[in-house]
C-alpha cells in the first residue's frame, strides 16, 4: 500500500529548514517585504545548508539528495516567507538545473559548484514582453557571427538576474528556422555582468517584493559559440521538461504558503476573543480553517505523488499539472480566508497573512498560468 | 586535537516543563525533546577548533533512549563520533552523579579539550561543567565568549565573559572549556550532514560498560533529593515608572539596578 512516511533524513530534513524559517527568513520577512532588498544573508546561510544543492550530485557541488528533497525545503521556507522560497526554487529549478541536465561535462564543472553552493545565482530568461507560454512567439533572436552568438532581444519577469551575486543567465533564442519554417529555439549561456547585457530596475510587484525580478535586455550581447547548451533548436523542448518538474517544486511552494496562512490562523483563532471567548470556538471561523488545513494537506499529497512518480522515472506530466493547480488555486483561497480571520490586522503590511495574501496570486500565473495547468491536464485525457 | 563536546537532550525550548510527580524527574514523555539549545553552540565551537586545527570531534551524552538524538544531532552538524550512556539505573541521577558517569566516559577518551555549555535549559543548574572538570581532574575556563587553541603551545585561551567585560585567562591542554551562547552562531546541518550522519560511529555504553558501580547510580546514591515541587508563580506585574520629565533616567536607574545595562 502506499506509504507517504516521510524517511528519517527527508524528516530531519523537513525539521532542519523548518528550525531555520522559524528562527532565521520569518524575523527577516516583514522588512525585506517592505524595503524589497533581496535577503543576500539569508541566502547566504542557506548555501551554507546546502539548500541549493540539494538535488545535485557530490561531484557537482551538490549534496546528493534527490528533487523531492528540495521541494521539501521550498516548502518550509515558504510557510514563513515565498520570497525566499521562489529564490531557492527559481536558483535551483531554473538556473542551475538546465545546466545539470543539458548541460556539457565542461559547462557543469564550470558553472555548477558556484550554483550548488548558493555563492551564485543563475537565471532562465525565456518569458518576453509579447509571450510567456507561447514559444512560436519568442523574439529573442541569436545568430552566429565569427564564432559568436550575438544576441538581441528581451525577457521579462525573470527571477535572480539582477542581484550582486548574479553569475549566469540562460536565454532562449531563435537561432533559426527549422521544418516548415517553424521557429528553431535553443538555449545560450550568458555570464553576467555581460557587455551587451542589460537588467531593468526591479519590478513594482504586488508581492513577492524581496525576489529579484527583472526585465533583460540584449543587444548586440556577444558570447562564445560554445556557450550553446544542450542541442540546437532544442532550447524549447528541453525547457518544457524543465518547467514539468518546476511544477512540483512551485506546488511545494504554495503547500508551504497555504500551511503558513493555516499556522498563523490556528494561533490566532485560540488567542483572540471577542464576544469573551476565542474567535475560533465560532464555527464560521473553526469551519474556514478546517477547509484550510483539508486544502493544504490534499495539496501536500498531490505533490507528494507527483514526486514520487518523477523520481520513480514515469511519467508525471499529468501530476506535476494537477499538483501546481491544485497547491496554488489552495494557496489563495487559504490566504483569502486567513486575511478575512484577522479582519482589519489582515490588511495590515506587518502581519504574516497580509504578505501571504500578496504573495499567492503569482502562483497562479508563474511558471504556467492555471489555464496552462489546466489545457496540459485536459491534453493528457485525450481532450 | 582531539575534542569531546557534551550534550543533552532536553525538553523543546518553549514547552511548559514539568516534573513527573511519581519520582520528581523531568517529564520528558510528555513533550518534544530537542538538542539543549545552548549545546548547540557547545557543538559548533567543537567544530570550529577541529576546523581550524585538525583533530576529531566526539560528542557525549548520557539519557535515555531518546537521547541519542541529542548525539545524532551533533553528529547532523559535523561531529565525528558519538557515544551514548544510556542505562535505565542512570535515570533520577543528579548533577554530581551525572558528571561523574560522563567523567568516566569522557577519561578514556583522551581528550584535548572538553567543551560543555553553561547549562541546559530543563534544569539550569549550570554545575555539570565544573563538577566534570573536578571528576577529571581538570582545569576549567568558563564561561567563554571567544576561545583560542594553540596546540602547539599546548594552551587554550579564552575571554571570559564578566559582568563589565571580558577576562582573558590562560589554560593548559588539557582542558574543560565552558562556552556561552555569545560565541558563535551554531550551523544547521547540511543535508549532507544528515545523510553522513548515519554513518558515523555511534557507541551506546551501559552503566556497567563505563564502570559505574551500580551501587551509587539512581536516586538512591544520589547527593541531593527533591522533596516537592510547586508550579511557578503567575507573572507579577511589572513596575511602571511615571515620566514627570525623568522617566529616561528612572527606566536607566531601573535598568541599572538589574544589572541591565
Amino acid at each position: 500500500m502506499l506509504d507517504f512516511q516521510l524517511s528519517e533524513e527527508q524528516e530531519t530534513l523537513r525539521k532542519t529548514v523548518e528550525e531555520f524559517a522559524r528562527e532565521v527568513v520569518a524575523p527577516q520577512a516583514f522588512a525585506s517585504d517592505e524595503s524589497g532588498e533581496f535577503p543576500y544573508e539569508v541566502v547566504r546561510q542557506m548555501g551554507g545548508m546546502g539548500l541549493f544543492g540539494l538535488p545535485f550530485p557530490e561531484e557537482y557541488g551538490g549534496m546528493g539528495g534527490d528533487y523531492f528533497a528540495l521541494c521539501l525545503a521550498i516548502e518550509e521556507l515558504a510557510r514563513a516567507d515565498s520570497s525566499v522560497a521562489i529564490t531557492l526554487e527559481a536558483g535551483v529549478s531554473l538556473g542551475a538545473m538546465p545546466l545539470y541536465r543539458f548541460g556539457s561535462e565542461e559547462q557543469k564543472r564550470e558553472w555548477l559548484p558556484r550554483l550548488t553552493s548558493g555563492q551564485a545565482l543563475g537565471a532562465f530568461g525565456l518569458t518576453e514582453p509579447d509571450g510567456g507560454s507561447d514559444a512560436g512567439a519568442t523574439r529573442t533572436r541569436a545568430r552566429l557571427e565569427d564564432g559568436e552568438w550575438v544576441i538581441d532581444g528581451s525577457k521579462s519577469f525573470i527571477t535572480n538576474a539582477g542581484t550582486d551575486i548574479s553569475c549566469l543567465v540562460t536565454v532562449t533564442a531563435v537561432t533559426g528556422l527549422g521544418v516548415g519554417g517553424r521557429k528553431e529555439i535553443s538555449s545560450i549561456l550568458v555570464p553576467v555582468p555581460h557587455s551587451g547585457f542589460r537588467v531593468s530596475k526591479k519590478y513594482s510587484k504586488v508581492g513577492w517584493h524581496a525576489s529579484d525580478t527583472r526585465e533583460l535586455s540584449f543587444e548586440d550581447c556577444r558570447v562564445p559559440e560554445e556557450n550553446l547548451l544542450g542541442e540546437p533548436g532544442r532550447g524549447y523542448a528541453n525547457f518544457l521538461s524543465i518547467l514539468d518538474e518546476g511544477r512540483i517544486a512551485i506546488s511545494a511552494l504554495g503547500v508551504g504558503l497555504a500551511q503558513g496562512c493555516l499556522d498563523e490562523c490556528v494561533a490566532y483563532a485560540k488567542e483572540r476573543e471577542a464576544f469573551g471567548y476565542p474567535i475560533g470556538r465560532n464555527q464560521g471561523i473553526a469551519f474556514k480553517i478546517a477547509d484550510m488545513e483539508m486544502r493544504a494537506h490534499i495539496a501536500r499529497l498531490a505533490y507528494y505523488a507527483a514526486a514520487a512518480k518523477m523520481l520513480a522515472g514515469r511519467p508525471f506530466k499529468k501530476e506535476a499539472a494537477i499538483a501546481k493547480l491544485y497547491s496554488s488555486e489552495s494557496a489563495v483561497d487559504n490566504a483569502r480566508d486567513a486575511t478575512q480571520i484577522f479582519g482589519g490586522y489582515g490588511f495590515m503590511n506587518e502581519y504574516a497573512v497580509a504578505r501571504h495574501w500578496r504573495d499567492a496570486k503569482v502562483l497562479e500565473i508563474g511558471e504556467g498560468t492555471s489555464e496552462v495547468q489546466r489545457m496540459l491536464i485536459a491534453r493528457e485525457l485525450g481532450l | 586535537m582531539n575534542i569531546v563536546v557534551t550534550v543533552k537532550q532536553v525538553p523543546d525550548t518553549w514547552a511548559e516543563k514539568k516534573l513527573d510527580p511519581s519520582d520528581m524527574t523531568t517529564d520528558r514523555a510528555t513533550v518534544d525533546n530537542v538538542l539543549n539549545e545552548m549545546d548547540e553552540y557547545g557543538v559548533e565551537e567543537a567544530l570550529l577548533l577541529k576546523e581550524a586545527h585538525g583533530g576529531e570531534v566526539t560528542a557525549v551524552t548520557m539519557g535515555p533512549d531518546k537521547a541519542v538524538e541529542a548525539v545524532r544531532k551533533a553528529l547532523q552538524m559535523g561531529a565525528d563520533k558519538g557515544v551514548h550512556l544510556c542505562d535505565a539505573s542512570l535515570h533520577g541521577s543528579d548533577a554530581l552523579q551525572t558528571a561523574s558517569a560522563l567523567a568516566k566516559v569522557i577519561a578514556p577518551l583522551n581528550p584535548d579539550v572538553v567543551i560543555v555549555s553553561s547549562e541546559a535549559s530543563d534544569a539550569r543548574g549550570g554545575v555539570v561543567g565544573a563538577l566534570l572538570a573536578e571528576y577529571l581532574g581538570l582545569p576549567q575556563l568558563t564561561l567563554a565568549r571567544k576561545v583560542t587553541a594553540d596546540p602547539g603551545g599546548g594552551t587554550v585561551t579564552i575571554e571570559r565573559q564578566t559582568d563589565n567585560g571580558y577576562a582573558t585567562v590562560l589554560g593548559k591542554l588539557p582542558v574543560v572549556v565552558g562556552v556561552i551562547e555569545k560565541i558563535n552562531e551554531p550551523r544547521y546541518p547540511s543535508f549532507k550532514g544528515i545523510m553522513a550522519a548515519k554513518k558515523k560511529p555511534l557507541v551506546t555504553m551501559t552503566a556497567a560498560d563505563a564502570g559505574i558501580d551500580p551501587g551509587s547510580a539512581g536516586p538512591s546514591g544520589a547527593y541531593s533529593e527533591v522533596d516537592e515541587a510547586q508550579p511557578r508563580p503567575p507573572k507579577a506585574a511589572g513596575q511602571v515608572v511615571k515620566d514627570e520629565g525623568d522617566g529616561g533616567a528612572k527606566l536607566a536607574a531601573f535598568l541599572a539596578d538589574q544589572k541591565l545595562v
